[in-house]
């Protein structure tokens, strides 16, 4: 009976990129960590099987590159969800503490500075009876609040935190993050149909008159980003923007448009007309309760976090920090800017009032498109002069 | 009603205009802005006209209802804007079949009111243009505020 | 394809909509208390509007009548949570207009005190209301916040914080605690300029003022015929308060203005209310020093018989919500035969269709914060 030692069984210093199954073209730090993780549990489970059944072929099989690369794969999707997830979590509890102290009160103070509350509303949701209204659609009911929640994951966890931290790197990735961002609406406004409740039918007219209002330029807006980077690459545009210089000092009046357009892409206040709580008692949420009314409120929160995610991506610099470059940990300060633009958010959360559909429709078609035109105009003057 | 319109009567005119132009209203007693007047059922709503037309009283404060047993009678406290003086105008109705002339074309601000004391006493408001019962159900047959509905500890 | 474009008056015509009643209430989140309000739509637009109210009637004029005088206080306290100071105070005005006796100095300057600290919360508590109503929650908490100053001054006062059972037929209940009078004067400064601070978020902003101006409008005639009354009536160009016009107590000697404004939109009523507050800062600041002139020991408080001659007295006076006027009907005994109560706000929402008509239902909350709902006293 031979011994065999762990080490064996366990490459520490294997290279993910030398494996033939490797599904990137870049070096991807989450992927490297769950070929790590794959390294040590797999390993250690072959090594004991390994002892137990001398020579079998079970343990060979398990660290084969094959295995290893779907095993990798399986532990870096969960990797990527947890850390959107969590930063998720970070803005929610941000959001409470951050109105708290705005509104002259506390916020949360469950455990860990009241961070635990989100935990507690969680398991709170979760708890609740499931509650559906006899006269639903029942299909289109429980379908949509499924593609909604599963398209706002789907576009968090696509969003790269840096030029390692990414699910795909698309030469196209912008536009297919915002397609997917801007699908939605379109679900709330079925979902408004399928409640058979008059407060969710307007609410879900208001989310497609919403769209129709801020939709445009915001679209005109990421493809003046584009121009003057010259890719739809999310890494192009953001070390271009290292390169040269932070989107938003050319592009001032870009910027705070877009910024505008992601608080309304966000369905925050003041363009949460939608669910306005006023006069719609919560707008097409309404007939939704229990879990999957939870799960709506995360998928709102997923949905800030992406606007802030994106207004940082084509304005802030991306992951980058002037005269540093990428630095040591670039995830880090990707989220710390995307939760500064989230706190301009809840500023503006914490100042005003909600708008009215005329005036969001006024605003979208009277002044931000105008500006975002300006905008594309400036971009193009400064690239032809060659400035940018 | 013709006559001249007295935008901010003091209470002498008022009771000099009421003595000219409505002999039937009888003027019980006068204070410091206060007027109070009896006026016939049947005559209410002609004097009450003259009331908004020729003393500029443009507000109906409340039309209250008493069940006197014998007989009930409803109250009209009338505000004029502009001085502050107040009418107040009780007009005695019959207990069995109590009925008297709407403000409510006059008055906007009555129609409650009036909706109001039907309900809990059971005048009918001619031409009113919505008697329903408005704070009780609407299955209520009888009228709670009349002196025959006891309330538990009355003899 | 350009010969298909039609004029837009012609799509008007083809255009067949339905119209869809929308029920709002009795539990939601606009209306602050228990009733409804029944509107019609024609896609945003409110094209009809029917309020029920009644979910609250508990009979409470009927109620009196089963009671003694001094019984039928914290009964009227209970009318309006926001302002119950007023309403005690109103009724014990009614029946000292039926006893025909006239009241201790002292005891006038502390109920206008007293009403007047009523005033400035309940009118705090309407503007937190305006701020949830139009999705803002941050006017909410602030001034919730300040309220809760003028709460504490109701405890120093009389030991209660809302429901007080403060004012006395023929005076009220207890003189003044020690240093109140500083406490009062240190709120009041310190309030003024927090009240500052509350109408820099909202009248700064675009967004609020958008929201309220050129909305509702109601003309001046409208208003006395309808029979709105209160701030929403000021605010629509009528030049009538109670307190000025018709004093009661001694309102008339103590200088303060009335503000009236002739744009009668919803922003003007919300001008008006905020004003009124300051006013109230003064009309407190005036009847504090005279409190204090008259000195310790006078009366605050005199006998009064418990039985009340056979005959018939009313009074009004100028609630936070509106004209409020209380009907005795008493037959010489010590429990009244009828006391009727007419509260402002029973005939303000029976308005609320002229007030709502056109507008659309984003505005309705904004629109019917105005008018300062609370049905304890609508319902009665």
């Amino acid at each position: 009976m031979a011994y065999s030692s762990i080490l064996d069984w366990i490459d520490f210093f294997k290279d993910p990129m030398d494996s033939p199954y490797y599904p990137f073209d870049t070096y991807n730090l989450a992927y490297d960590i769950g070929f790590k993780l794959h390294e040590i549990i797999g390993g250690t489970i072959a090594w004991l099987i390994n002892l137990l059944f001398p020579g079998n072929g079970v343990s060979e099989w398990l660290m084969c590159d094959y295995v290893s690369a779907i095993m990798a794969l399986l532990i870096f999707m969960i990797l990527i969800f947890l850390v959107a997830f969590v930063s998720v979590l970070i803005v929610l509890w941000l959001e409470r503490k951050l109105l708290g102290r705005m509104m002259d009160r506390r916020g949360t103070m469950i455990g860990m500075k009241g961070f635990l509350q989100c935990v507690a509303d969680g398991l709170k949701t979760f708890m609740k009876e499931n509650t559906i209204p006899k006269k639903v659609d029942k299909m289109t009911y429980i379908w949509c609040v499924s593609l909604i929640v599963g398209l706002s994951v789907l576009v968090a966890c696509m969003v790269p935190l840096s030029s390692r931290w990414y699910v795909v790197d698309y030469q196209t990735g912008l536009l297919i993050i915002m397609a997917f961002f801007a699908l939605a609406p379109f679900l709330i406004l079925v979902s408004g149909w399928a409640q058979n409740n008059k407060y969710s039918l307007i609410g879900g007219m208001r989310a497609a008159e919403l769209m129709i209002s801020y939709e445009v330029p915001m679209l005109i807006l990421i493809c003046t980003a584009a121009l003057a980077a010259g890719s739809f690459n999310i890494g192009d545009i953001v070390y271009y923007q290292n390169d040269h210089l932070w989107f938003f000092i050319p592009q001032i009046l870009g910027f705070i448009v877009f910024f505008f357009c992601a608080t309304a892409e966000a369905e925050r206040v003041p363009f949460d007309i939608a669910e306005a709580e006023a006069e719609l008692v919560e707008g097409w949420q309404t007939e939704y309760a229990g879990m999957k009314w939870g799960l709506i409120m995360l998928a709102d929160y997923l949905r800030g976090t992406v606007s802030c995610g994106m207004v940082v991506i084509l304005y802030l610099g991306g992951w980058t920090l002037p005269f540093i470059g990428d630095g040591p940990i670039p995830e880090i300060v990707f989220l710390l800017k995307a939760y500064f633009v989230f706190f301009l958010m809840v500023l503006l959360r914490a100042a005003m009032a909600r708008v009215r559909t005329d005036q969001i429709l006024n605003i979208g078609w009277k002044v931000f498109m105008p500006l975002s035109v300006i905008n594309l105009a400036i971009v193009i003057v400064l690239k032809v002069g060659g400035l940018i | 009603m013709d006559g001249e319109v007295l935008q901010a009567p003091s209470v002498d005119e008022i009771v000099a205009q009421l003595k000219a132009h409505c002999p039937c209203v009888e003027v019980t007693k006068t204070e410091e802005r206060r007027v109070y007047a009896k006026v016939p059922a049947e005559n209410n709503f002609k004097v009450c006209q003259f009331i908004h037309d020729n003393l500029t009283f443009e507000h109906c404060s409340t039309v209250i209802g008493v069940d006197y047993i014998d007989h009930l009678t409803v109250v009209y406290h009338l505000t004029n804007y502009y001085t502050g003086v107040m009418i107040e105008l009780s007009a005695d109705v019959d207990s069995e079949n109590p009925h008297i002339q709407s403000v409510t074309p006059i008055w906007e601000g009555a129609n409650w009111h009036e909706r109001e004391q039907w309900e809990l006493f059971g005048i009918v408001f001619d031409n009113h243009p919505r008697l329903e019962r408005l704070l009780t159900p609407k299955t209520y047959e009888f009228f709670p505020f009349r002196k025959s509905y006891k309330l538990r500890g009355w003899e | 394809m350009a010969d298909s474009i039609v004029p837009v008056k012609e799509i008007e015509e083809k255009m067949d909509t339905d119209k869809m009643w929308v029920i709002m209430g009795p539990q939601h989140p606009f209306s602050h208390g228990l009733w409804t309000l029944k509107v019609q739509l024609d896609g945003e637009f409110v094209t009809d509007a029917d309020p029920i109210v009644g979910y609250l009637h508990r009979g409470w004029e009927k109620e009196t009548e089963n009671r003694t005088y001094p019984k039928i206080i914290p009964m009227a306290d209970r009318l309006c949570y926001a302002a119950s100071m007023t309403y005690t105070h109103l009724y014990c005005m009614t029946v000292e207009k039926a006893l025909g006796i006239d009241i201790p100095e002292k005891a006038k300057y502390i109920r206008i005190v007293a009403d007047e600290v009523c005033r400035i919360q309940s009118h705090l508590m309407w503007l937190a209301a305006v701020g949830t109503d139009m999705g803002n929650l941050t006017v909410f908490l602030w001034c919730m916040r300040e309220r809760e100053f003028f709460l504490d001054l109701n405890v120093k006062l009389t030991g209660a914080r809302m429901t007080t059972n403060y004012p006395r037929i023929g005076g009220v209940r207890n003189d003044t605690t020690e240093l109140f009078d500083r406490d009062i004067l240190r709120t009041v400064d310190r309030f003024e300029k927090a009240l500052w601070d509350i109408i820099a978020l909202i009248d700064d902003s675009s967004i609020f003022v958008s929201r309220m101006k050129g909305i509702s409008y109601l003309s001046r005639e409208q208003v006395a015929n309808m029979g709105l009354t209160g701030p929403a009536m000021r605010g629509c160009g009528v030049d009538f308060d109670i307190r000025r016009d018709d004093p009661y107590d001694n309102y008339d000697k103590i200088d303060f203005e009335v503000p009236v404004l002739t744009e009668g939109d919803s922003y003007a009523r919300y001008m008006i209310r905020v004003e009124e507050m300051f006013q109230s800062v003064e009309i407190i600041r005036q009847a504090v020093a005279k409190v204090k002139a008259i000195g310790k020991n006078a009366p605050y408080r005199m006998k009064v018989p418990s039985k009340v001659p056979k005959g018939t007295a009313f009074m009004r006076m100028e609630d936070p919500r509106g004209e409020s006027l209380m009907y005795l009907v008493s037959d010489g005994t010590d429990k009244p035969w009828r006391l009727k109560v007419r509260s402002p706000i029973f005939t303000n929402v029976s308005t609320s269709k002229a007030m709502c008509m056109g507008c659309r239902i984003a505005d309705v909350p904004a629109i019917l914060a105005q008018i300062d709902m609370c049905l304890g006293e609508t319902d009665r």
